[in-house]
């Protein structure tokens, strides 16, 4: 089973992120990248398979030239080989993003493409579902579990509204969240492997130019709470406020 | 953690190559998100890491400094110091029980062992299947190591056994023991493997701190070690651990150099938020002062110990660089700990901060594998016989 996953880079949820000087980026400076969580479960979800039903795992990452040591990372965690389109900058909506992707996917070998549901920096969620329908994929959006057997997977869908179980013809497209599978720390071994397991390096097309970010601002602080009173005498005012100006009791 | 906690350990160190790094971030990433979350715990419940061991051995961390052919990682002896610093950043426990099985229950095995000993011990023992612990110290023998009074008697192809060991860290959970004891002509070294019969636990230790590390007693009563368990020649036992401690320190230098460390990452946030009269700590000069001589010996302990374990990685001899290394990060690690616990305040003085933890954890690197003051001997003794 041929499994390719799409994996970004994005800054490390535990970095403080302040917006640049020029106002429509973030200040780099100090701040630590990861794969975002949600691909690493991908990640980790491929290498459960492929040591479960043999394959191979193909990893596609498109982000600037200091991905690699993200792209590394999930060689070391046991991904067979991986493309990177070099990202050299410019601003891309989640269509472009998806073209760019789906053009290099097409014509290789691939019974599961994998995503995580969203990244934690752009957080669209758009990506992996525009790539399965640019390749003309099924695909099943927000999967907290995923067994494949006879050419078929079944797989939980989880949203607000409870478990969906659907099952699909392979080969098909997942995107994937929380509670789908651990993520593993690679081995010693694994990082001194990945040095030398295939990277193929394709200069990603340039931006079309159809999305431009005018401004980036950091969210308002948030103000303190408010004691409305003790006891229940609090009650009536709380309940007032809660309905009238909160608007979360009617 | 704030990432100013990290500007005093991200300066370029020329010691540490591409490789290090690598191993420096993959340990420091576990260590930060798996092994400091379940510190406290250990600590106060006196529990044995055995989740983390069992992690530790599925990443390779078991065998850092060994050939990948006996099981290791294939990685260097700075290697093996940089994931001791980066746990016990976090957590002292953890740290000595890797400390104690690579480099006093494994290394002699790989530096001495004969090949049957290393083809039946070392590849379990590098691949962390096995614990492995090293049985020195004595009721009566402490610094004193020739003061041995366990004893081994030659009985055909064996020899037999019997006296009693303390202090044995891993001693518990070990497959294997490493042991000194006292034959005819010097201080003879065998493997004895847990399950020998004869071998049976004495006394688990409650100490001031590495709570949940296993510091055990163990007793030897005619317990029979099959020559081909010896471990060098007759009599040659002394000098082989002497060779081991010298390489052992600075791996206990390391982890006082991780412990200190690990009180600066949370006493510089602490400076920074909390507030009094009306300015943040960082702004008293009392607390720059001391933030400031903090960084200075930590700086100083990790370029001397990354040195000593840089020239054992050229195959030179160490005790005089590793003496040095171990006997000044030790006493640093005390200081600096100290004044993070005086920067904190009450703060520092509870259990809601880890500092008080690492105090307590800290003190064990002024005795164990030597003490400061067999250190400063080790030292002078080298000095004056260079100019003799």
């Amino acid at each position: 089973m041929d499994i390719i996953v799409c994996m970004k880079r994005v800054p490390d949820s535990a970095a403080k992120i302040t917006v640049a000087g020029d106002a429509k980026s973030i200040e780099q400076d100090g701040v630590d990248h990861v794969i975002s969580p949600y691909d690493e479960i991908a990640v980790e979800k491929a290498l459960q398979l492929k040591e479960a039903h043999g394959g191979t795992v193909t990893v596609v990452c498109l982000g600037v030239a200091a991905a690699t040591k993200e792209i590394r990372q999930a060689l070391a965690m046991g991904a067979d080989q991986a493309v990177h389109l070099k990202d050299a900058g410019g601003n891309r909506g989640p269509l472009e993003i998806a073209q760019a992707l789906a053009g290099v996917i097409k014509g290789r070998a691939c019974d599961l493409l994998l995503f995580g549901k969203q990244s934690i920096d752009a957080d669209n969620g758009a990506v992996g579902v525009m790539v399965a329908r640019l390749l003309d994929l099924p695909v099943v959006s927000l999967v907290a579990q995923l067994d494949v057997a006879d050419g078929r997977a079944t797989v939980h869908r989880q949203s607000e509204v409870g478990t969906e179980v659907i099952e699909v013809t392979l080969p098909a497209a997942f995107t994937v969240q929380r509670g789908l599978a651990e993520p593993r720390y690679p081995k010693i071994k694994g990082i001194m492997q990945a040095k030398k397991k295939p990277l193929e390096e394709i200069d990603a097309p340039a931006p079309a130019g159809t999305m431009a970010l005018d401004k980036l601002e950091p969210p308002a602080a948030r103000e303190g709470g408010r004691i409305v009173g003790e006891g229940k005498d609090a009650v009536g005012e709380l309940v007032r406020l809660l309905s009238q100006e909160a608007k979360v009791l009617s | 953690m704030s990432p100013l906690a990290d500007i005093t350990f991200s300066e370029p160190i020329p010691f540490l190559q591409e490789q290090h790094l690598e191993v420096r971030e993959l340990i420091h990433r576990y260590a930060q998100e798996q092994v400091k979350p379940r510190a406290a715990r250990l600590d106060e419940e006196k529990v044995f890491p055995h989740d983390t061991v069992a992690e530790l051995a599925e990443m390779g961390m078991l065998g850092v400094p060994f050939p990948e052919e006996v099981g290791g990682a294939g990685l260097d002896y700075l290697s093996y110091i940089l994931v001791i610093e980066e746990l016990a950043r976090v957590c002292g426990t953890t740290s000595i029980t890797v400390a104690a099985h690579t480099s006093l229950g494994t290394n002699p095995i790989y530096q001495f062992g004969t090949d049957l000993q290393k083809e039946k011990y070392l590849r379990k023992l590098a691949t962390g299947e096995m614990l492995g612990a090293f049985a020195l110290t004595e009721p009566g023998a402490g610094s004193d190591a020739r003061a041995s009074k366990t004893t081994a008697v030659r009985d055909g192809d064996d020899w037999i056994v019997n006296g009693v060991k303390v202090y044995c860290t891993n001693g518990t959970h070990a497959g294997t023991v490493i042991l000194t004891t006292k034959t005819e002509n010097g201080i003879t070294a065998f493997i004895a493997e847990k399950s020998f019969p004869g071998i049976s636990n004495g006394t688990l230790e409650d100490k001031l701190g590495l709570r949940g590390s296993d510091t055990r007693e163990l007793v030897f009563e005619d317990v029979r070690i099959p020559d081909e368990n010896r471990v060098g020649e007759e009599g040659g036992g002394f000098k082989r651990f002497m060779m081991t401690l010298d390489a052992g320190r600075i791996s206990i230098g390391a982890m006082a150099l991780g412990l200190a460390q690990g009180a600066l990452d949370v006493a510089l946030p602490y400076a920074i938020e909390r507030k009094q009269f009306g300015q943040t700590l960082g702004q008293f000069g009392a607390i720059q002062e001391r933030l400031a001589d903090m960084a200075v010996k930590i700086h100083t302990a990790r370029l001397t110990l990354y040195h000593a374990a840089a020239l054992k990685d050229e195959g030179r001899h160490v005790a005089y660089a590793g003496s040095i290394g171990k006997l000044y990060a030790s006493e640093i690690a005390m200081e600096v700990i100290d004044s993070a616990i005086q920067i904190m305040g009450g703060n520092g003085f509870t259990r809601e901060y880890p500092v008080e933890r690492m105090f307590r954890d800290a003190k064990l690197c002024e005795i164990g594998e030597g003490t400061s003051e067999v250190q400063r001997l080790v030292i002078s003794r080298m000095m004056l016989k260079s100019v003799q």
